[in-house]
């Protein structure tokens, strides 16, 4: 989706600012946050791109005002309350009261503490074992498709219908264009693909420059 | 907790925390974000979902166990095994591993080199993907919007802010993670370090020159 997320190229958001010394959180909530998060998706109930695509779904002039964890928080919620995990109605009672009901899930098990470093160590999200022949080989010349699908896609705005070359082959890989939407884990070769900037940028950018972007066989053309 | 009420504690941003913490000590309520988040993470105990003992598992692994000093280990290693380094350039997610440095957001990770005639840098202008084996979670201004607006348009622009100087013969390369693929930077070694050992070049390396905003000095 053409979603406040995909920023690549934006103008007028100011200097990067580097924090000193940055602490790893900044608050108790962050922490909490990071952590559910982490915890509810070795829940299995929803894989890494439909994990972002709940994010990216969130409202564009809130996405640009709250910070990475208020992002990583709307998905969560969408996510449980899409999935009927969680109820909305639940959440807000037990805003007012701790001992609020709380209605049960059955049939899952939560990730425990001694298998949280097996977990993280193991986890495979998106690397497929599947034998499929590339499409592609390093040095082809490609054009990406110009799409503007309304669900999840990798190709960032940027970089749609755009002259690249193959510069890596990243093996096989799940298809998160349809994994993220719910259709199936698609699997094909995943590729570095090197743009000239003034092909993305116009000829005011600098010529020696290039910009890599991971795609997959679906997204390309040969050029 | 609607939507409508949270819009006006959407920036309590980071700098805002002794606020919170002095709230806290004087018995202050606590912000709308805070119930929100802690309304659910009691719900999802309740609902058997998560284990308490597994949050702090997991938030005190990245806390305190991966980080960056990961990745300078072996950007040190790569400096002075020149076996090492043909094999992280090669092959950068078994290299790594030898180190035992595996794990989440680092399925597959390539290692790019910064040399006199190329000047590497990693950003994620979809979210935020970063190499969390290597270099731990990623600090706010890799997350935030100029940095991802900006490093794939103007990158000698955001590096010269930063201090970089990349001369115009040199060449920049932008790698925008939108896959699980995760990249790190190999820094250059800094002149002037030939009598030091391992450890010593390890100290001298940081997290943003991994990334490729900054240069390791001596």
């Amino acid at each position: 989706m053409n979603g406040a997320h995909d920023l690549g190229g934006m103008h007028g958001f100011g200097p990067v600012e580097i924090e000193r010394d940055e602490p790893v959180f900044h608050h108790e909530w962050e922490r909490r946050t990071f952590a559910i998060t982490l915890a509810t998706g070795f829940l299995g109930k929803w894989n890494i791109d439909q994990g972002r695509f709940a994010r990216e779904q969130m409202p564009p002039a809130e996405y640009l005002a709250t910070t990475y964890y208020e992002h990583w928080l709307f998905g969560l919620e969408k996510l449980l309350h899409d999935l009927k995990m969680v109820d909305r109605a639940e959440t807000a009672a037990r805003e007012k009261n701790a001992a609020s009901p709380a209605a049960p899930v059955t049939g899952l098990r939560a990730l425990s503490a001694r298998d949280v470093e097996t977990a993280l160590r193991t986890s495979r999200t998106s690397k497929a074992d599947e034998d499929v022949a590339p499409r592609y080989k390093v040095g082809d010349r490609v054009v990406t498709k110009n799409i503007h699908p309304l669900g999840h896609t990798r190709l960032p705005r940027y970089a749609r219908g755009k002259r690249g070359v193959v510069a890596l082959d990243h093996g096989v890989w799940v298809f998160p264009d349809t994994a993220g939407n719910g259709l199936g884990r698609k699997p094909q070769h995943c590729y570095a693909v090197r743009f000239e900037a003034p092909e993305l940028w116009g000829e005011a950018a600098t010529s020696r420059d290039a910009v890599y972007v991971d795609l997959w066989d679906d997204h390309l053309e040969p050029a | 907790m609607s939507h409508e009420h949270e819009h006006e504690h959407h920036h309590h941003h980071h700098d805002d925390d002794d606020d919170v913490q002095e709230h806290r000590e004087h018995g202050a309520p606590l912000s709308a974000i805070e119930l929100r988040v802690r309304a659910l993470e009691s719900l999802l105990v309740d609902k058997g979902l998560v284990d308490p003992a597994a949050l702090d598992r997991l938030i005190d692994t990245y806390e305190t166990k991966v980080g960056p000093r990961n990745g300078a280990r072996i950007v040190a290693r790569a400096w002075v095994d020149a076996a090492f380094k043909r094999r992280l350039l090669e092959d950068g997610t078994t290299a790594v591993a030898e180190h035992g440095f595996v794990g989440r957001q680092s399925e597959k990770l390539v290692v790019v080199e910064n040399t006199p005639a190329v000047h590497n840098m990693v950003v994620c202008t979809l979210c935020s993907c970063y190499p969390w084996a290597v270099l731990g979670l990623p600090p706010v201004w890799y997350k935030s919007a100029p940095y991802r607006s900006r490093a794939v348009i103007d990158p000698r622009g955001v590096l010269s802010e930063l201090g970089v100087s990349v001369p115009s013969q040199r060449e920049v390369r932008v790698w925008d993670s939108t896959a699980e693929i995760r990249y790190m930077v190999l820094p250059e070694r800094p002149a002037g370090t030939e009598g030091m050992s391992e450890e010593q070049l390890a100290e001298l390396v940081t997290r943003d020159a991994m990334i490729g905003v900054a240069t390791v000095r001596a």
